[in-house]
């Protein structure tokens, strides 16, 4: 009872004491606020971008390997003409040898993407058509939200359908829902059989008109290939680039995570042997997951170093100021060991007002340190995320700097000479 | 009031205490002994340099003999060890400086608390005492007055409540009236002969006659010796 009355009342003499010296106490905590304030803010900041990155890459699928089409270098094409038809990037050959010869592949699917205007009554859009496969939705994860994907039977009929993802029926059809309206894609109209759930949980607001709205549209890979046919008209800057390509991508599910890379390897290896040219790259979102967490990790020790040299050079403020402090009140020491005072007494008294400001200092930095992630949130438009542990850790953080910078003040006060700290002026 | 069944209050056996100062060694007291008894009423006297100062600081237990033993009530100080021995001061000494060396940040009230919050196992009813005590000296009005609002007269009478607070073995006063003016230091004074009066023992440094001869007897140093001990006529 009397040691909590105790730790109450010097706990009290110390705010007291230091309220003797406002601004000085302010300008110390200062140090560890900015600390602490950064800890924080720096933590949110990597978090939510290392958490945006990852999820893309979930996306994508850790079981997948991606195949690519890449247009080869220019100086590679040859010649100037300004029509001729490049002819590049995987074939169905590739993506049957895939699906057939590699047994840890349990499911391969082909996009093919187009280029072509989306149009609803007057509003337009451009957006990715992509010409696949039922079995799209099994292996990239995606949902649909409304109606339903493509079936074999419209793969099988060469039918007239098409699904919207959600930011291009959004747009297209901001008030009502989009089933069933004939869409025109290109020269022809296709009938809308379903709406796919957003990758990432968006915003509410539908988009404005005019905006450049980068969606997705999924037709039957027959009905692709039947109306826009192998070669695409690219028109750029007065010239005509035709190219021909015959899938854009292929991915590719594996049976298990420990697979992914030998499935890439062979993917790489049996590509190798069909291209004359790289023109093809292969994605492997496992690796790019890992190297994302590699990443996140250097971040965070840099982060972690940046915060803790901060906090080293609040502390030693700190630690200077009580120095000072201890000095000042050598007198006030001598009074107080002359009446009765026992070493460990002077130590906590001093230790306590070390902890106060610091303490004081770090829980001002977490008031701050919480603010700044809703700023940059606000005015960069970037993704933070406060973890529940941060403020915990940078608490803990502020009072820890407050007894090992204290520490050395209290001893050097109780070890004091009574005498002479009495005689001091 | 001395009783010889009682324990001298404070007793000095052949105390020599050194100084080192460079290369020399400073002899502040020589094979010093001497014993208070309980109830009286001492002024210890001497020129600066007479080893008053050190004796004071030795009775006061801030500092320690270099050798020979000092006791306080029969107690041995040489064997106590830091907390000890601060425990004792806590306890048993009644400290008033020149300086009156009240702390600036706690108000009167607290400031008298202030030898009790060290005690291991302080008395439950201290606050009650302290009262009593800050009225007993005149100032139960200003308990909460920090103490730049007080005159040094006033600054004293606390400090005295301070040092009454523990209720100690004996006061030790250092050069208690030399920041005042002599009618307040005339107030002091009577307020140290009630106090004797009431049977405590008191032990007042000084170096001024006049306030040496209100005390009982005088104690007289002189190079870190015994000078002179001689009875006051007009001592209670």
């Amino acid at each position: 009872m009397s040691v909590q009355r105790g730790l109450g009342r010097t706990i009290r003499l110390g705010v007291q004491s230091l309220l003797l010296h406002k601004l000085r106490a302010i300008l110390t905590m200062l140090g560890v606020l900015f600390g602490v304030a950064s800890v924080i803010a720096m933590l949110a900041i990597g978090e939510g971008a290392s958490e945006e990155a990852q999820e893309q890459i979930r996306q994508l699928g850790s079981q997948n390997v991606i195949l690519r089409s890449v247009k080869p270098p220019e100086d590679l094409r040859g010649g100037s003409e300004t029509t001729r038809v490049l002819s590049y990037g995987l074939t169905t050959a590739d993506f049957e040898r895939v699906r057939d010869s590699l047994p840890a592949v349990e499911r391969a699917v082909p996009v093919r993407q187009l280029q072509q205007e989306v149009r609803l009554e007057e509003r337009y859009l451009n957006p990715r058509v992509l010409a696949t496969l039922p079995e799209y939705v099994d292996v990239t994860g995606r949902v649909v939200c409304e109606g339903r994907f493509l079936s074999t039977t419209d793969e099988r009929t060469v039918a007239n359908v098409c699904v919207l993802g959600y930011e291009v029926a959004r747009f297209l059809s901001p008030f009502e829902s989009s089933l069933g309206k004939r869409i025109k894609i290109g020269p022809d109209y296709f009938e809308c059989v379903g709406v796919m759930l957003p990758r990432v949980p968006l915003s509410s607001d539908a988009p404005a008109p005019g905006l450049d709205v980068t969606g997705e549209v999924f037709v039957p890979l027959t009905t692709g290939r039947r109306w826009f046919g192998e070669v695409q008209v690219k028109i750029r800057s007065g010239s005509r680039d035709m190219e021909e390509v015959q899938l854009h991508e292929v991915y590719a599910r594996v049976d298990h995570a420990d697979n992914v890379q030998l499935v890439a390897e062979a993917c790489k290896e049996m590509l190798g042997r069909q291209h004359k040219q790289k023109d093809y790259e292969v994605v492997v979102p496992l690796e790019l997951l890992l190297r994302a967490e590699e990443t996140k990790r250097i971040f965070n020790i840099v982060l972690g170093s940046i915060a803790g040299i901060s906090l080293l050079v609040g502390g030693i403020g700190i630690m200077n100021v009580m120095l000072a402090t201890v000095t000042e009140r050598t007198r006030e020491i001598g009074i107080r060991r002359a009446l009765g005072a026992k070493r460990r007494h002077i130590v906590t008294q001093f230790l306590v007002e070390t902890v106060v400001l610091s303490v004081g200092g770090g829980l001002l930095g977490i008031a701050l340190g919480l603010l700044i992630p809703i700023g940059v949130e606000h005015w960069a438009e970037m993704r933070t995320i406060v973890t529940p542990g941060a403020p915990i850790l940078a608490f803990a953080i502020s009072a820890g700097v407050g007894v090992i910078f204290g520490l050395y003040p209290a001893w050097r006060a109780a070890n004091m000479d009574p005498v002479d700290a009495l005689r001091h002026e | 009031m001395a009783n010889s069944a009682e324990l001298p209050v404070a007793e000095l056996r052949d105390v020599t205490r050194l100084y080192k100062m460079g290369a020399n060694e400073v002899r502040a007291l020589d094979r010093f002994s001497f014993t208070f008894a309980p109830g009286e009423y001492w002024s210890i006297m001497g020129s600066s340099g007479s080893g008053k100062s050190t004796l004071l600081n030795i009775l006061g237990c801030i500092d320690r003999p270099t050798r020979g033993e000092y006791l306080v009530e029969g107690e041995m100080t040489s064997t106590l060890d830091d907390d000890q021995i601060s425990e004792l001061r806590s306890r048993q000494i009644g400290f008033v400086f020149q300086s009156y060396n009240l702390i600036p940040q706690l108000n009167v009230l607290e400031n008298i608390l202030v030898p009790l919050i060290y005690q291991d196992d302080p008395p439950p009813d201290g606050e009650d005492r302290a009262r009593r005590l800050a009225q007993r000296v005149g100032l139960g009005d200003r308990l909460d007055h920090r103490p730049t609002e007080l005159s040094g007269g006033q600054q004293q009478r606390v400090a005295i409540a301070r040092a009454l607070v523990n209720d100690p073995t004996f006061l030790l006063a250092d050069e208690a009236t030399g920041n005042l003016d002599s009618k307040t230091a005339g107030e002091i004074l009577d307020l140290f002969d009630e106090l004797h009066a009431e049977g405590k023992t008191i032990l007042l440094v000084t170096h001024e006659p006049t306030v040496g001869r209100r005390a009982q007897k005088t104690l007289r140093l002189k190079d870190g010796r015994i000078d002179e001990v001689r009875e006051n006529r007009g001592g209670a």
